[in-house]
């Protein structure tokens, strides 16, 4: 596919013998949403701990436009241009939402070498903080230490942070996990509205967050690619309808 | 409460500047001396231990190497001490690149176990090199020199010598206190995230490592020159289980901690040595093993805490708080980010 931003090929990971990734091709489209879906044990997590460095690939390459992001470093994919969320929700408990975005707009500028300068010089990206904190609807809660945000706030938080990067893609790793309907549509909401400008690609379970959102899926299984395409034409693929017996409530 | 908490800093602030210019006033000058040069040592480890999440157990390679240093800069040249305490200083950081370099991508217990044997490797080295070391004699006669004053006297250097100690707290108050410490506290905290953030974290290590030897370079240089000789037991692997041990039983994460421990295994091993005692190991040990089990924050920590959770309060800044137990501070996110979906 021509103009896709990032791109695999032949992306493989083996643990002890084990293929959790075996041979992925994957095109994303600029400007896209990308979902990644699969039942458990598929290689979605791993996939995306491939993509963005935290794992290096057994075999296959990874670019991000006119970047070979393969076996880089997190932090170098991070600077090239590629943030992500966690599944799990990773966040400093004692920092406060707004310390932690300004240290998310801190990370390129070279500030934080500066170990002879008070740690208020961080400040100076405040008000930005503020704006993305505003923006995934934290804002209230700028000020109280991370560990004590509620659960949804939490997973909003993760996604500031992705955001403060000004990635040239955004990876969502289950941004939907573990919440409750509300939750899920105030997300669903938030992603649309960040997109904007920006390629997203997210592993999602609940299809229809996926539906809603994705222009493209992928389907992966037994870490292949089992299909790939639009929403509408995936769910009425056999093959895909196959995989996930067991799971029916997966695609509706 | 914020006002309680504002001005609780500047008390014990005060209170600890006022103990440090009293202190010889109280105790034998030349034990005074110890203290502050063991506390210092302690709070650079800290930095390490504490605010990064690296347990080092090779930081005598960095005391004993300012220490040497100083001693030999001392010795050869006849400039003033402070000069041969800071090349003692500089010695030390510059070790600390390369061993820093190899070791701080090691997690936890490997991290440890490298650190030390690099350290031991020193120990070797210097052990051998008995022309300028004086091996197992150590490096006798170090003067202390400046601009003719006469310091033979332990209670004139130990203020001679205060202000190059108090400026090295400072330093590593202000490194705690600074958008790299923030930057060491969150890898402490969560080193994934750290990365994902796009923070170099390695290097971000390697920079806590070299400024906490070059620290412990400035401890281990004023001891030297307080003691007029720079010892092999210096360098040896005994001194960074000491140094570890002062911060685990003070606090780890607390700095004040630090300093608590060192004051108290230091007048603790000169009570002992004064009052005949051969087994000072065994009490030490003793005591650490009960406080360690009994405080798990250590003694400053368990204070602090026990104060915060009676009032009811948060703590002020994210990194005044110690990081759990384990001496490295990283959770769960890398476990889960290694293992198949």
């Amino acid at each position: 596919m021509d103009g896709a931003v990032l791109r695999a090929q032949g992306l493989a990971k083996e643990f002890r013998g084990f293929r959790a990734v075996d041979g992925v091709d994957l095109a994303v489209a600029e400007g896209s949403v990308h979902a990644l879906v699969g039942p458990n044990g598929a290689g979605k997590t791993t996939l995306f701990n491939l993509l963005t460095g935290f794992l290096k690939p057994s075999a296959g390459s990874i670019r991000l436009g006119e970047h070979d992001l393969t076996g880089r470093r997190p932090e170098h994919v991070a600077r090239l241009g590629v943030a992500r969320s966690f599944q799990i929700t990773s966040l400093f408990p004692q920092m406060t939402p707004r310390e932690h975005v300004e240290l998310a707009l801190a990370s390129p500028t070279g500030l934080t070498w500066r170990f002879w300068r008070s740690h208020r010089t961080l400040d100076r990206h405040a008000a930005r903080a503020m704006e993305l904190l505003d923006q995934v609807g934290l804002a209230a809660h700028a000020a109280i230490p991370a560990g004590t945000l509620a659960y949804g706030h939490k997973r909003a938080l993760e996604l500031a942070l992705a955001l403060a990067l000004d990635p040239r893609v955004l990876l969502l790793d289950e941004p939907t996990a573990g919440m409750g309907v509300e939750d899920v549509e105030r997300t669903v909401e938030l992603v649309r509205k960040v997109r904007a400008g920006r390629t997203v690609v997210m592993v999602e379970h609940n299809m229809t967050v996926v539906a809603s959102l994705a222009d493209r899926v992928t389907v992966l299984q037994s870490g292949r690619v089992l299909a790939e395409g639009p929403y509408a034409e995936i769910r009425h693929d056999p093959r895909v309808i196959s995989a996930y017996l067991g799971d029916a409530d997966a695609v509706h | 409460m914020i006002l309680s908490r504002l001005a609780a800093r500047p008390i014990l602030l005060v209170a600890g500047l006022f103990l440090a210019l009293v202190l010889p006033w109280m105790i034998y000058p030349p034990v005074a001396m110890d203290i502050a040069c063991w506390a210092l040592f302690a709070c650079a480890l800290d930095l390490l231990l504490g605010f990064t999440g690296l347990l080092s157990f090779g930081h005598a390679a960095f005391w004993g190497g300012g220490a040497y240093v100083a001693g030999l800069v001392a010795v050869h040249s006849g400039l003033p001490f402070p000069v041969a305490v800071l090349a003692g200083a500089a010695f030390a950081a510059v070790l600390a690149v390369p061993i820093g370099y190899l070791s701080v991508r090691l997690r936890g217990i490997y991290f440890a176990m490298v650190t030390l044997a690099f350290a031991q490797m020193v120990y070797f080295l210097v052990n051998q090199w008995r022309d300028l070391t004086g091996g197992e004699n150590g490096l006798q006669g170090v003067p202390r020199e400046l601009f003719g004053l006469d310091l033979s006297d332990s209670f004139v250097y130990y203020y001679v010598a205060l202000p190059l100690v108090l400026a090295g707290f400072v330093a590593v108050w202000r490194i705690v206190r600074s958008p790299f410490g923030r930057v060491l506290m969150s890898i402490r905290d969560n080193t994934a995230r750290a990365q994902a953030l796009g923070y170099p974290v390695d290097r971000y290590k390697l920079l806590a490592f070299v400024l906490s030897a070059c620290l412990s370079g400035l401890a281990g240089g004023l001891f030297a020159i307080g003691h007029g000789f720079a010892s092999l037991e210096s360098v040896y692997w005994t001194t960074s289980g000491q140094a570890v041990m002062m911060v685990v039983l003070g606090g780890i994460g607390t700095l004040w901690g630090g300093v608590l421990g060192a004051a108290l295994v230091v007048e603790l091993n000169d009570y002992l040595v004064t009052a005949g005692f051969e087994g000072i190991g065994i009490v030490t040990g003793t005591i650490f093993v009960l406080i360690v089990l009994v405080f798990r924050r250590g003694i400053w920590g368990t204070a602090r805490h026990l104060l915060e959770t009676r009032s009811g309060g948060r703590g002020a800044s994210p990194g005044d708080r110690p990081p759990g137990g384990a001496p490295d501070g990283s959770p769960a996110p890398t476990e889960g980010v290694g293992s198949p979906v």
